[in-house]
């Protein structure tokens, strides 16, 4: 069935199959391959997305309930040669090892900076606790958002 | 040799430069193994074994070649080459040869026009199997000789005793390495019989040896590429999907895809050993180690793997970073029909130091001393042997600066905040502060550097000055853990120019790197980087009477003599190198000798807060004094040291595969926990720079040391907390309860 999705500002239109999930045409169909597949089960967040305002694990959506849905990626927080200020700041904090988990922790965590500017450390991890990383123990990370909300050094 | 870095030049070694590959990371457009695609690409599936055990009487492959869409459905009759591989022994067959002898075991494969028919093909793949009883006790593998390797350690007076015995018996649970970033493969045909393969890989060349033995292929027929990878730990230094995605290009002349879905990854790679070890060490009145006694246990599952040399330093560390002259161990690696064993981070070491750490804190309980105090009192030293091999330990080891500034560190304050995300249990709001009780506790830990016991450990590297920069050329596997900054680094210092470039060679342009495991790559590519640079730093002085080299041309006497343009004027100029390190020995009959290359050690301090009512526990904070020789990028140490003990954390407390007759009942994330970020400690760090005596500027590799000593130092905490005696990892509700 067609599919009409408006991914990071563009109009898209994609046949999909009735048991796809949207990172699978995300990933697949519409050459965004930002967007990482790690579990499958919604439970480490590589795959995350804003969807309609929310921020969601894409493997758990299913393509065809994503018609007529704003979708952002990874890719669409970069404007040109810009970064988004969490890429900027997990970057220059060393939060980025093999940077499998990171598209996930750089859309769940601008969601977060949009929903609540000013996160306190618990704020901050909780909000985070849905995106697994398994390299950095967190530490950069961390600092990374500290430095963007202005509480760390 | 210079340590000084030219004027102008930032990114050298000792600053914390970006790395390379980061922004490509952060914004999704760096490419892994798993995004790659091309027209024309087909898709591929696994058929594998139900059973640990089993005979495969007949296979059907007839419904799933019938299926639209699917183009090869190959078996073991379909190898062309060697049927069997493996990297130090060829014992696994490349799909099942007649017997599964694991859960998940590899049986067919499909490659078909798109991803869902190649999983439907793999399904309609009739086999019909005869199951057998799977052999899972490894106790009952040690007593009849199935087994990878027997491991005697002898050294000094089996007659000595002590006055003050403590014995214990300790396990382990089988962790997961559990990248983030799945196997993936992706084949593309040459047009002439060969072709090109990106696989995740931690060795490229030791791959290649393997896919050409059982392709029967000539070695410049397969190219092994560098292929980009979302973590390793040890998962991919054994052979996965590799053979499996070449057979399907070669069979049907197109580009094929192979990436596996979580469940298949856990079954899909090997895992951290499982450990049984009953150890007792017996000491003098004043905590002088007099004895050490051991039989270690390892399982290695159906096939050999790495488990030969996981249980060689099982055996070597199963003291730990302490003096003792007399040493008895007995280490064996089992054969069983559990999941294949190998490398994950820590190698073997992880297993011993649980158990010799306990057995310290045990030991320091029966003498009423300190438990650092025990340690420092037998602390190993540079010059002093290995208590196990004997062999005197060259290069730096400051165990006891490690152990002192570990104790001068500052706790955290013993407020518990009433906020439910920073209490044990988190957010289901069970525990009341008012019953958390706090604990602290203290471990160390040595290790080898790089491959040990006579390997041919080396690692190759092209340094070549163009009129663009420098390149280096290697094909050592970045697997996020940051060797190509520190590469840039080592060449920015000696070539007196920030502009650097890594190059990742395929196995067709430069020899071996060796592995990206056993903490080596800092040391050896480094090294080899390291050589590499000098050489061709001194070729450009020499051939126009320099003294110093910069970014802009030759200098002498502070005066520009010759410009890069003059220096490449007949084309770009290289230096190739094969870097060694010192020479290492097979161990003798009594397990003596020199049997490695270097050490490194590190200690940690946990602090934890623990519901003793309910058996839960938070890990409040982590410090870590780590041996780094020099620190060549301090952030990047930062990051190893604090992801390398969560993943000890990880162990302590709640990682484990449950295997149940060698079916793994966890194989998904759901069900088998990793830390997150909420289960994650405060870590504080700090280095000591002590230089050793191979590698580049004395920098060791720290890769593995803070997984090591992480997990004991939080069972050493749940246990002061508690009281209750832990013997396990990892704790669970039911061990602190006490059911």
């Amino acid at each position: 069935m067609n599919v009409t999705i408006t991914v990071n500002g563009e109009e898209r239109v994609v046949d999909v199959a009735g048991h796809e999930s949207l990172l699978n045409v995300l990933r697949n169909d519409l050459d965004l391959p930002g967007t990482k597949d790690a579990c499958e089960q919604g439970e480490c967040g590589s795959c995350t997305v804003i969807f309609d305002g929310e921020s969601v694990c894409s493997c758990l959506v299913m393509a065809a309930d994503a018609d007529g849905s704003t979708v952002t990626t990874v890719e669409g927080l970069s404007v040109d040669t810009e970064l988004h200020p969490v890429q900027e700041a997990m970057l220059a904090e060393g939060a980025v090892q093999c940077g499998f988990c990171t598209p996930g922790f750089v859309v769940s965590g601008s969601h977060l900076l949009e929903t609540n500017p000013h996160p306190t450390e618990p704020e901050i991890r909780e909000a985070l606790s849905g995106n697994i990383c398994r390299c950095t123990g967190y530490g950069a990370i961390l600092r990374a958002f500290e430095t963007v909300t202005g509480e760390g050094s | 040799m210079t340590t000084r870095i030219a004027p102008g030049v930032k990114g050298g070694i000792g600053t914390s430069v970006l790395r390379p590959d980061g922004e490509p990371k952060v914004t999704g457009n760096f490419a892994y193994a798993s995004d790659l695609s091309s027209e024309g690409m087909l898709w591929s599936a696994t058929l594998r074994s139900p059973h640990a055990h089993a005979r495969l009487l007949k296979i059907d492959i007839g419904p799933a070649v019938a299926m639209d869409g699917v183009r090869a459905v190959l078996t073991q009759d379909d190898v062309p080459g060697e049927p069997l591989f493996g990297q130090e022994e060829q014992d696994q067959p490349v799909l099942c040869d007649g017997v599964a002898r694991y859960w998940g075991e590899p049986v067919a494969v499909v490659a078909a026009e798109d991803e869902e028919t190649a999983r439907r093909a793999a399904a309609a793949i009739v086999v019909e199997w005869e199951p057998l009883a799977p052999f899972v006790d490894p106790d009952k593998a040690a007593e009849e000789g199935s087994t990878f390797r027997e491991l005697k350690v002898r050294r000094g007076d089996e007659t000595a005793t002590g006055s003050v015995v403590v014995e214990g018996f300790y396990e382990t649970a089988t962790q997961d390495q559990a990248p983030l970033g799945p196997e993936a493969g992706f084949a593309i045909p040459d047009g002439e019989g060969g072709l090109d393969l990106y696989v995740t890989s931690q060795w490229i060349h030791v791959d290649h040896r393997q896919i050409i033995a059982c392709l029967d292929m000539e070695p410049d027929q397969i190219r092994c590429h560098p292929a980009g990878i979302g973590g390793a730990f040890g998962s991919r230094e054994d052979i996965s999907l590799h053979i499996h995605v070449a057979m399907l290009s070669l069979a049907t002349g197109r580009p094929v895809k192979m990436v596996y879905d979580r469940s298949e990854s856990f079954v899909g790679h090997v895992k951290r050993h499982p450990s049984r070890m009953w150890y007792r060490h017996e000491a003098d009145e004043d905590g002088k180690l007099v004895k050490v006694t051991a039989r270690l246990i390892l399982d290695g599952g159906a096939y050999a793997h790495t488990s030969r040399a996981v249980i060689a330093n099982a055996a070597f560390f199963a003291v730990g970073p302490y003096n003792c002259d007399n040493v008895v161990v007995d280490a064996v690696a089992v054969k069983t029909n559990n999941p294949p064993a190998g490398a994950m981070r820590g190698f073997g070491a992880v297993q011993t130091c649980f158990g010799s750490e306990m057995q310290m804190d045990r030991l320091a309980e029966a003498l009423d001393m300190d438990p650092l105090e025990l340690r420092r009192r037998n602390a190993l030293a540079a010059g002093d042997p290995l208590a196990t091999s004997g062999q005197i330990i060259a290069g730096s080891l400051p165990t006891l600066a490690v152990i002192d500034t570990l104790e001068a560190m500052p706790l955290p304050d013993d407020t518990i905040e009433d906020d439910p995300r920073l209490l044990p249990g988190g957010t289901g709001l069970t525990t009341p502060v008012s019953s958390v009780v706090r604990g602290v506790g203290y471990a160390v830990n040595v290790k080898n550097l790089a491959f040990s016991e006579a390997f041919d450990d080396f690692s190759e590297a092209r340094a070549v000055m163009t009129t663009a920069g420098v390149e280096i050329h290697t094909a050592a596997m970045e697997v996020g853990q940051g060797l190509v900054t520190v590469c840039q680094q080592i060449a920015r210092t000696i070539l007196g120019t920030d502009q650097v470039a890594v190059v990742w060679d395929d196995t067709s342009q430069i020899g071996s790197a060796g592995s990206t495991s056993a903490s080596r790559q800092t040391q050896m590519t480094g090294g080899a980087v390291h050589a590499a640079s000098v050489g061709l730093r001194d070729k450009i002085l020499e051939s126009f009477g320099g003294d110093e080299l910069r970014e802009d041309g030759v200098y002498l006497h502070d005066e520009l003599v010759a410009t890069i343009d003059q220096v490449c004027v007949g084309g770009p100029v290289g230096h190739h190198v094969q870097f060694r390190h010192p020479e290492t020995f097979q161990p003798d009959e009594n397990g003596q000798g020199d049997v490695h290359a270097g050490f490194v050690v590190s200690a940690h301090r946990a602090v934890v807060d623990v519901d003793p009512e309910l058996g839960l526990v938070r890990v409040v904070q982590v410090d870590t004094v780590q041996d780094v020789g020099k620190a060549l990028n301090p952030q990047a140490i930062v990051g190893q040291l604090e992801g390398g003990i969560l993943q000890g954390v990880g162990l302590a407390v709640m990682e484990q595969l449950v295997v149940d007759e060698g079916v793994i009942r966890n194989p998904t994330f759901t069900d088998y926990l990793i830390p997150t970020f909420v289960d994650a400690p405060a870590v504080n760090t700090r280095v000591i720079e002590e230089g050793d005596h191979f590698g580049p500027f004395g920098a060791k590799g720290i890769g593995e040391s803070p997984t090591i000593s992480a997990t004991p130092a939080v069972v050493a905490a749940i246990r002061a907390a508690t009281g209750r005696d832990l013997t396990r990892v990892p704790v669970l509700p039911e061990d602190i309860i006490g059911i």
